[in-house]
């Protein structure tokens, strides 16, 4: 086992010569029947390929043609998919090879990825904690080394969030610049694809490749420009920062990573930036903006689960009950619970109080939101007001739900976002989450990458393992 | 008295190659089941839906022929609800937004009588239930699905309830299909189901005191069963009305074999729908000037056309209706008239003989290989008195069949028309000697025997000899010969 692998970034294997990737590729696969049984972060692998590229593991709820989706639900048993995600066909054809699928929270619905038919998967940094999610399964095998590179999926964090509690860079784009085309849908008008990955730089080769204009995604968007190099040595001394009041004064907020927090303000001070706490009192609303229009849309994108034409259908004596049936056997707790809500949400008499009256608000959000980035450059905050709770200890939904707060602004409004790790190995990590203009995604890696520099979470330009992992 | 008020909703599948928001073939008629299908119609996980532009230029043709105001920025919208034929678990259609409003049909253009249309929006057709041991889902021992049709697109016409009578509805429905026909947007068979009609239908009485609950007819699928069915429950509602009851706010189910109406469900029992904005597709932004390029490039419609035949061409009404109804028909027309410069023959040979040997041989015109120029030959044929009108019948029979020009079919056959007046006086004096007794008859007054020789002589040239010196000959011979 060569140990230099494992410090390989997507530019340093894809100039390998072949041989030496297929060395990479079973490498990862070395390291994942070795670990996986501990952390639980691979729900399928894919061994017997014949293409050794670039390995990158790939969050169970986006299709790769021949391989199961299982979404971590039993509704999807024995479901393969019969096509390529637009992404997997993007990487493919840049001599990627999908490593395995990766474990998540239920059609991606949660925060924990305890939510999963497979069990939870552990934290790298604590294996009795959780990971964060619902990309977990991806966010988890980077941190510990079992894929140097993963995809997730973002609709409320659930790329930036798992990212930050296990140490990893966690990037959203700009929604609309990845094609959702293969990603099972949560919420339609939130989802968005991301890298997880140990280096703000290996985000931009992969968001380079998996971005574009895609004609089976009618959202996205074309991009004028190409993806020019990122620039190096920018000076954080130069930009201008707001970190919003609501966000630092939630009661939630633990003080070890207010303070971990405060010092990267500090220390930007320092450099001559400007850093400004601004209130933004529609803060107050995002949650329950997310959480009327998030199941609304997840009740509709389910409903093709019925047991009739794939996965895991149930007996019954009319066709009512066998789909009724197949729902109630195949869906998980949270998973009902936000259909039942969406549902409700939607429904004739509650549409104009519920559902219409938050896509108001969240017009009226995504306005402020461009008011405060045309005066200041970048808002930033912790990604998460908690580090890794330990497993099983959050039993009520409406704390994991408020625990979304820190994210989810950056879904409602389509922006890009990132969290990158900002304390040092011998802590549980803890998250910095900036966020920018729409389609800003290039500016935002530089920022990012500049704030690397100053994190002690990074040994030569990647994010430190935990030693365990890292031999 | 009691009056009628019916609405009508129409689904019409657009012809378009493919279907609406994928690149499956939209002509699933006559395929083997689930072979037109893919991720995206079948609701694989995570496939999205792509908007097929030639479905916005089919139903914006439709919403400019049927006088309507064209939103420039329309919905695509989310309708909810479960079952096995609908593999997303919803129908994507334009709930809040639809791409046009607030039109008319005019359905009697002497009387200027109108029917309003509402709205008219794009959406997605469903797949098909196949039973197995009923005749409904209900009852039988197995369903089978074919996901063919899913995705095919659809607009739905749908009609204020202006129409006052089952007739009239029947009517309405017809000029539609006449219209969409003419648009080359829809095939407008009922029968293949490319175009369905629901009605609402209401009875109230004279005064307005007594008026029923809406009723919905729905499975009409024939012009006139639209009519039976809505006769039918026009007079059950009447009935029920006129013992001072009124009839329950239902939908309910045209049942052919019984010709009867069959209630399905109460209007209480019908889904929440749970409408809300499609996210996968953005709003549909249309340009005006696309929408002016397309209404510059509307085709005559069949009552301009029938207007434009009576005073180009000098047509009676009929024969200008009957003519105008379908475009290939009125093209045919006047593609022939150019070549003849003979309108009202030309219209009387395609009205008669032409029509009637299309429907015998169950072609269309694009499937036959006779032509203007045929007719024109055939024409000429009569002119020049080469063959007479009966001849010609016949040479027009072997000539559309055979696709042959009428000219080599005279030669062939050898029917060109005997003029000899020679010829003719010799065949005639034959029939005169085999029957004396007819030619005293004459003699003693009884002219109508006249039309016997004439027929005598057709019968020996077999049809050849000209009718009108066979008239004047036989005239001549047994009048001079009069003893």
């Amino acid at each position: 086992m060569n140990r230099d692998y494992i410090n390989l970034g997507v530019k340093e294997i894809s100039e390998l010569d072949p041989k030496e990737q297929k060395g990479v590729y079973n490498f990862y696969l070395k390291r994942i029947k070795e670990y996986n049984s501990k952390l639980n972060c691979f729900v399928s692998v894919n061994e017997d390929t014949d293409n050794f590229g670039i390995p990158v593991a790939v969050k169970d709820n986006i299709n790769v043609k021949g391989m199961k989706t299982t979404c971590a639900s039993k509704i999807l048993k024995g479901y393969y998919s019969p096509y390529d995600a637009t992404v997997v066909k993007k990487l493919r054809k840049h001599n990627f090879t999908i490593l395995g699928k990766t474990n998540l929270d239920e059609f991606a619905m949660g925060s924990s990825t305890e939510f999963s038919v497979f069990g939870p998967t552990k934290n790298p940094w604590d294996i009795e904690r959780m990971t964060g999610g619902s990309s977990g399964g991806s966010a988890a095998a980077v941190a510990s080394g079992m894929a140097p590179f993963a995809l997730g999926s973002d609709t409320g964090g659930s790329v930036r969030q798992p990212a930050s509690l296990c140490g990893v860079v966690g990037f959203k784009p700009t929604y609309g610049l990845v094609s959702r085309y293969g990603l099972v849908a949560f919420s339609s008008s939130m989802d968005q694809i991301g890298p997880i990955t140990r280096s703000v730089d290996d985000a931009f080769e992969i968001f380079k490749l998996i971005s574009s204009k895609d004609l089976l995604d009618s959202t996205t968007v074309k991009i004028d420009r190409g993806y020019p190099e990122l620039i190096d040595g920018l000076d954080l001394g130069d930009y201008s920062f707001c970190v919003p009041e609501e966000f630092m004064n939630a009661p939630h907020l633990e003080d070890g990573i207010k303070k971990d927090f405060l010092e990267i303000v500090e220390n930007l001070k320092n450099k001559g930036a400007s850093v400004e706490f601004v209130s933004i009192p529609l803060i107050d609303y995002v949650v329950a903006t997310y959480y009327l229009i998030a199941p609304g849309e997840a009740s509709s994108n389910l409903s093709r689960y019925d047991g009739i034409k794939y996965g895991n259908r149930h007996r019954g004596k009319d066709v009512s009950e066998i789909i009724n049936v197949s729902r109630d056997k195949g869906f998980g707790s949270e998973v009902k619970r936000r259909i039942l809500l969406g549902t409700f949400t939607l429904s004739a008499g509650y549409y104009e109080a519920y559902y219409n009256r938050a896509l108001k608000v969240r017009r009226k959000l995504t306005q402020e939101i461009a008011n405060i980035l045309e005066k200041y450059d970048y808002i930033i905050n912790p990604t998460s007001p908690v580090v890794a709770p330990k497993l099983g200890e959050i039993r009520d939904p409406l704390t994991y739900y408020l625990m979304d707060l820190y994210t989810i602004t950056a879904n409602l409004t389509g922006s890009p976002a990132i969290s990158i790790p900002i304390t040092n190995k011998s802590r549980l990590p803890v998250g910095l989450h900036i966020m920018g203009k729409r389609f800003t995604d290039i500016s935002l890696l530089e920022v990012a990458r500049a704030f690397e520099k100053i994190s002690p979470a990074y040994n030569n330009g990647k994010c430190s393992l935990k030693g365990e992992w890292s031999e | 008295m009691y009056k009628t008020k019916i609405g009508l909703e129409i689904h019409a599948q657009l012809s378009t190659k493919t279907k609406a928001f994928c690149s499956c073939p939209a002509d699933v008629f006559e395929l083997e089941p689930n072979t037109a299908i893919c991720p995206v119609c079948t609701g694989q996980p995570g496939a999205l839906p792509v908007l097929n532009e030639k479905v916005v230029e089919y139903a914006l043709k439709a919403a400019l022929a049927l006088n309507c105001e064209i939103n420039l920025r329309s919905s695509f919208d989310r309708k909810n609800y479960f079952y096995p034929d609908l593999p997303k678990g919803y129908q994507i259609t334009q709930y809040f937004t639809p791409i046009a409003e607030n039109g008319y049909i005019i359905i009697d253009h002497d009387n200027k009588k109108k029917i309003r249309i509402r709205r008219i929006h794009i959406e997605e057709d469903a797949g098909k239930l196949i039973y197995q041991g009923s005749s409904s889902i209900s009852g039988a021992s197995t369903s089978l699905v074919d996901l063919n049709r899913c995705g095919v697109p659809l607009i739905e016409i749908v009609t204020e309830p202006d129409i006052e009578s089952p007739s009239t509805a029947r009517k309405f429905i017809e000029i539609l299909r006449d219209i969409l026909r003419y648009l080359e947007i829809c095939s407008g068979d009922m029968e293949k189901g490319a175009l369905r009609c629901d009605a609402n239908i209401s009875i109230f009485s004279d005064d307005g005191k007594n008026t029923s609950n809406v009723v919905e007819v729905k499975n009409m699928n024939s012009f006139k069963f639209v009519e039976k069915a809505l006769e039918f429950e026009k007079n059950r509602i009447s009935s029920v009305l006129s013992e001072g009851k009124n009839i329950p706010h239902e939908t309910r189910t045209w049942n052919f074999s019984t010709k009867t109406t069959i209630s399905m469900r109460s209007k209480e029992e019908e889904n929440d729908y749970r409408y809300f904005p499609e996210p996968d597709l953005l709003p549909l932004v249309i340009e005006k000037p696309f929408v002016e390029e397309l209404k510059k490039h509307l085709p005559e419609l069949p009552w301009e056309k029938e207007k434009r035949f009576i005073k180009e061409y000098g047509l009676p009404e009929y024969d200008a209706s009957v003519l105008s109804k379908e475009r290939a028909l009125a093209d045919f027309f006047e593609a022939v008239v150019k070549k003849t410069d003979k309108p009202k023959e030309t219209s009387n040979w395609i009205m008669t003989e032409y029509l009637r040997e299309i429907k015998e041989l169950n072609k269309d015109i694009e499937g036959l290989a006779f032509g203007p120029d045929h007719f024109k030959e055939l024409f000429d044929l009569m002119d020049s008195g080469k063959i007479s009108q009966k001849i010609a019948k016949d040479v027009f029979s072997k000539s559309l069949r055979s696709g042959k020009m009428p000219s080599k079919i005279v030669k062939e056959k050898g029917l060109e028309q005997i003029n000899d007046e020679e010829v003719i006086e010799k065949t005639l004096r034959e029939a005169m000697k085999e029957n004396e007794k007819a030619v005293r008859q004459y003699r003693e007054g009884k002219k109508g025997v006249l039309g016997y020789f004439i027929g005598a002589v057709m019968k020996k040239t077999k049809g050849k000899a000209n009718p009108e010196l066979v008239n004047e000959i036989a005239r001549r011979l047994l009048e001079s010969e009069e003893e």
